[in-house]
This record gives structure tokens, sequence and C-alpha cells, in this order.
């Protein structure tokens, strides 16, 4: 434990005074300001005269103003925080011929992982709880709106799980960094990944599920929902779509009905959503629970891995 | 007391024997000269002493522990020198002494009167401020010891601890090295391939050669067997070279 402590400190000190938390940092909090600032202009644009639809608040982080909302921005682009923080995480200092002096110090090989994903850990903690209260203030600002605490309960849920998420890719980027020597092989390993599983997963979804069920056409709705459903539980091997489907029920409890099937407007939207009533909290927390569990459940792979290799690793000095 | 004791200690890689069938042991308070020319085997037996890295077969024994078994306990005791040994660039000579003393759980009190002692003793006091990033290769070499002396550890394994260092410090370390084996019995494995220096303190010298330990002993001894006996004026090159003719 004090070694994992030990090197905890000293990872976190690094990652504050380095450059590459500085310019991501930067490059996060001026994304998610412009998203932001331009759903609150969009909201209050198109709420004038009309009575404030439930959950108004949260609409600043669902909705997109500049092409994308915030949610799909850090579903996005969170990944990219993860790898960048671990890519280099063991091969750097092995390169550097340093971790073989750290490991004859009186520490158990695992504390160097744990303490430096524990690190990056409380970095992206501190990123995305500095960026939700950064756009709630701004939120505040913009639209006037005071957030309920219902709203308030589910942006924390929200924020868990996106600290969850961007951990696993912390993870599986640290994993990386301890199977390749070369700091570059594993960026390009980690960039590979995201890749992959941001645009092939649910092409390749589609796919099978359109192999699997061969005669549905428009005219058969039965045949077409079972095409869906087989497209959504392969796409469910994502951890993008495990984190996209879970905080869309946390964060948007009205649009889950019609989310995957139906593109509709933003006044429709409101006024179907009169007729529908939202997931309740505890509900909510229900059915995003097993989406949680799976993303610790593969981080937890990740790890696992990552310590199997990382033990029986010959490590010495160039 | 045999401090370090090894039995038939073999590590094989691929196929290829590193060490072979090793089995020597050092005393408590001996300066133990670890001799032979590159790829002899010697850092990798230093290694499998350390528990950095696991024996094909055979014994190894430090203080009675099994490093493979408990790394921590042994590595606890043992202060290692790498060769080529890297730092963090980002860290002053005091940060970088401060992180080993709190990876070793020195008390704090403790820590800041060693560190100051550690950074006089190689000379590097007054050029603590400036980043190991912006350090020679001599200065670095000099922090690494440093390093050890901070930990006061009961052994130190010094893997070509003068490598690229003036003949003058080169003194100064060794020196320094002796007197801390005199006065606070450290035991010190000894790699180095400055021959002089190693007959001038080392007390007993083991000759390693493709992974064989082809002589160990007291150096008398070795030039007794093997320049002939009586003989009085003898240097360690020839001893070694001769050893090394005949491999
Ligand atoms: N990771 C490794 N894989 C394969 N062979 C290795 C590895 N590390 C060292 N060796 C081989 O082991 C032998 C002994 O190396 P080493 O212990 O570093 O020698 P020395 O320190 O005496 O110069 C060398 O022939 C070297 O090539
Ligand atoms: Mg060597």
């Amino acid at each position: 434990m004090h070694g994992i402590i030990t090197i905890f400190g000293k990872e976190l000190s690094d990652h504050f005074s380095s450059y590459r938390f500085l310019i991501l940092f930067a490059l996060i909090a001026m994304v998610s300001l412009i998203t932001v600032y331009m759903a609150g202009m969009t909201i209050t644009k198109e709420l004038e005269g009309v009575a404030k639809p439930k959950f108004v608040f949260l609409m600043l982080f669902t909705l997109s103003g500049a092409g994308f909302s915030l949610v799909q921005f850090v579903a996005f682009f969170g990944p990219v925080i993860g790898l960048i923080l671990g890519f280099d995480t063991i091969n750097r200092e092995k390169n550097e011929g340093t971790l073989s002096k750290l490991l004859s110090q009186p520490i158990y090989r695992d504390a160097v992982i744990n303490g430096k994903f524990l690190a990056g850990f409380a970095l992206i903690a501190v990123m995305m709880i500095s960026i939700v209260l950064v756009v709630s203030g701004m939120g505040l600002i913009v639209m006037g709106v005071i957030p309920g605490s219902e709203e308030c309960w589910r942006l924390f849920i929200y924020l868990i799980i996106s600290i969850v998420y961007i951990s696993f890719w912390l993870g599986a980027a640290i994993l990386f960094s301890i199977l390749f020597r070369s700091v570059a092989t594993s960026a390009l390993a980690a960039l590979a990944m995201w890749v992959f599983f941001s645009f092939f997963v649910s092409l390749g979804a589609n796919a099978v599920a359109n192999a699997l069920t061969p005669d549905a056409g428009a005219s058969d709705p039965d045949a077409m929902m079972q095409r869906v459903r087989i497209g959504k539980a392969i796409s469910l091997a994502s951890p993008m779509e495990l984190y996209t489907d879970s905080t869309a029920t946390i964060i948007d409890p009205m649009r889950r009905t019609t989310r995957s099937l139906v593109q509709i407007g933003m006044m429709e939207r409101l006024s179907m959503e009169r007729f529908s009533g939202p997931l309740s909290l505890w509900q909510s927390i229900l059915v995003v629970l097993p989406y949680i569990i799976s993303l610790v459940a593969i981080t937890a792979v990740c790890f696992a891995v990552s310590y199997t290799v990382f033990l029986r690793q010959e490590i010495r000095s160039l | 007391m045999a401090i370090i004791e090894t039995e038939d200690l073999t590590k094989v890689y691929k196929g290829r024997v590193a060490v072979d069938g090793l089995s020597f042991s050092v005393q408590e308070g001996e300066i133990f000269g670890f001799l032979g020319p590159n790829g002899a085997g010697k850092t990798t037996t230093l290694l499998m002493l350390l528990g950095l890295t696991e024996p094909t077969r055979g014994k190894a024994r430090v203080f009675g522990l099994d490093p493979a078994r408990e790394p921590i306990r042994v590595k606890s005791m043992i202060a290692y020198l790498q060769e080529n040994m890297g730092f963090y660039r980002d860290l002053d000579a005091r940060q970088t002494l401060g992180y080993i003393a709190e990876l070793n759980r020195l008390p704090q009190d403790l820590t800041e009167t060693r560190i100051e002692r550690a950074l006089k003793s190689v000379g590097l006091d007054k050029e603590a401020e400036k980043k190991v990033g912006d350090y020679s290769r001599g200065m670095r070499q000099r922090l690494g010891i440093a390093e050890v002396l901070v930990k006061e550890p009961k052994v130190a394994f010094l893997d070509e601890p003068t490598l690229g260092l003036d003949p003058d410090t080169t003194n100064r370390i060794m020196e320094l090295i002796e007197s801390l084996c005199r006065d606070k019995n450290m035991t010190v494995l000894l790699s180095s391939h400055l021959l002089y220096q190693v007959q001038k303190i080392c007390h007993r010298v083991g000759i390693m050669i493709g992974g064989r330990m082809v002589a160990q002993g007291p150096m008398a001894q070795l030039a007794a067997d093997k320049l002939g006996v009586g003989k009085e004026q003898y240097t360690l090159e020839e001893i070694y070279m001769k050893y090394f003719q005949e491999a």
C-alpha cells in the first residue's frame, strides 16, 4: 500500500506539471464551453413562451449546439483522454531505464501499475468534475435555470459513469504500454482500438444483423425490430455503446422509448414528452447498473491481463 | 557469515545459457569483485539475487531469504546501482533522492540529513537544483551512487559504478565504498572492469567467463594458483588475463 501511495503522488504531480495534461484540459474546456453555450442559446430561443419542460437543465448536456452535444463529445473523445494519459505508462520507464530502478526498491510490481492507474484516474475525475461544474455554472448564467435535486443526482451519476468509462480506456492504454516495448507502437495500437470501437463495431453489428435477418423488409415491422435488436446486442460489445446507452438513460430520461429508431425534432420531442412519463431516477439507476458493471468488468479484465503479463516480464536496464 | 549464497544458479534465455551452474558466496562486510568480459552473465546474476529475474534452476539466498519468494524483504536490504541507469529527467537531484527515500519508507527527519550527506559525498551538493535531464553522464553516475548512499543498505550491488567517471572521481568513489564497508559493515558486490581499482579495494574476487565462474577467492590465492607459488608482485590484470586466455 505504501508503494502505491508514493508512486501515486509522484505520478500525479508529474501529470499536473505536464504539457500533455494542460493541452488536453484546455482542449476539453474549450469544446465543452462552446458546445454548452450554443446549446444554452438554442434552448432559450426555442423555449421562449413555452412552459419549461421537465429536466430542461439536463438538456444543456444532451442538446447538440455546435454539431454535437457534450455527452456525445465525451463519448467520442473521452477514450482519447484515457489513451493519451496511459499509452506510455510502462514502456517509457522501461526505455529510460527507470523501471528497473523503481522495481529494485522494496515495492511490489503491481504497486507500479496501481499507483499509475490511480493517478490517471484521479486526473480524469478532476477533469470531468471541473468540466461538469463549469458547464453547470455557465448554464445557470445563460439559461437562468436552476437544476432540481433529481437533475443534480442524474448529473452525479453521469459523472461517475463517465469517469469509469474513461478509466477503462486508461486501463487499456496501460495494458498496451506493457505489451509493447515501443511507445510509438503502443500509441498506434491504442489508436487502432479507438477507431475499431468507434466505427467498426456498429458497422459490423449492422452487417451481422442484416445477414441474420435477410427477409426483414420495411413491410415487416416484427422482423425489422428483430434486426434492430440483434444489431443492438452485438454493438454492446463496444464500451462506447455501453457508455452511450447508459448515459442516455441517466441524463436524457425522456428519450428512452424513441431513441434509436426515429429521428425527431425538438418541438416534436417536447410535445411527445408531455404524454410520456420519464423513467424515475431509481428506475434509471436500475437500468444502467448492468452497464456500469460491464464497464468495470472489462476494465478489470484489462487489469488482470496487465498483472499477469507484467509480473512475469523480464525487467532489465537497456 | 555468508550474506549471499548461490548453488548451481542457472539462467537460460531461449536456449542460450547466460549463467551456468553458479555457486559462490559472499561474507558479511566483504567487498567481492565480480569480474568478467561483457556478456559473461554478471548482471543476470545480480538480477536473480534481487528477485528481478527468475532463475531457471538452482538456489539463491540473500540473508537466507529466497529473492524469488520474498522480493520485498530482500530488496529492502539491497541497494542496486544498475548499469546504464535511468533517471526521471524532470526531477532535480534532491527530488530524485527523496523519491528513493520515500519508496524505502525512510522517516522524514532521517531523509533530509541523509540526502545532504549523500550529495556532499558524491560532490553534487552545488548542483542539486539542476534537473537531472541537464546532467552530464558522470554527474548522473554520481547521483546513482548517492541513491545507494541514501538507502544505507546492508548490501550494495554496484554494477560498473565508475563507468564514465574521471580518474579523480573514480578514486573518490572507490574510497567511499571502502570506508562504508569498514565503518558500516556494508557488504558489496562490485562488478567492474577497472582491475587496478578492484585489486586495491576488494577482499576477494570471482571471475566469470561465459556464464561460469572459473575462479573465486582472495587475490593472493588466485595469484599463487595461476602465476606460480611465491610470486609476491602480481597484478589482478595478470591473473585475469591468464584465466581469460585459458577459457
Ligand atoms: N532478455 C534477454 N534475452 C535473451 N538473452 C539475454 C537477455 N538478457 C541478457 N541476455 C544474454 O545473457 C548473457 C549475459 O548478459 P549479462 O548478464 O548482461 O552480462 P554482463 O553483465 O556480464 O555483461 C548475454 O549473452 C546476453 O546476451
Ligand atoms: Mg552487465
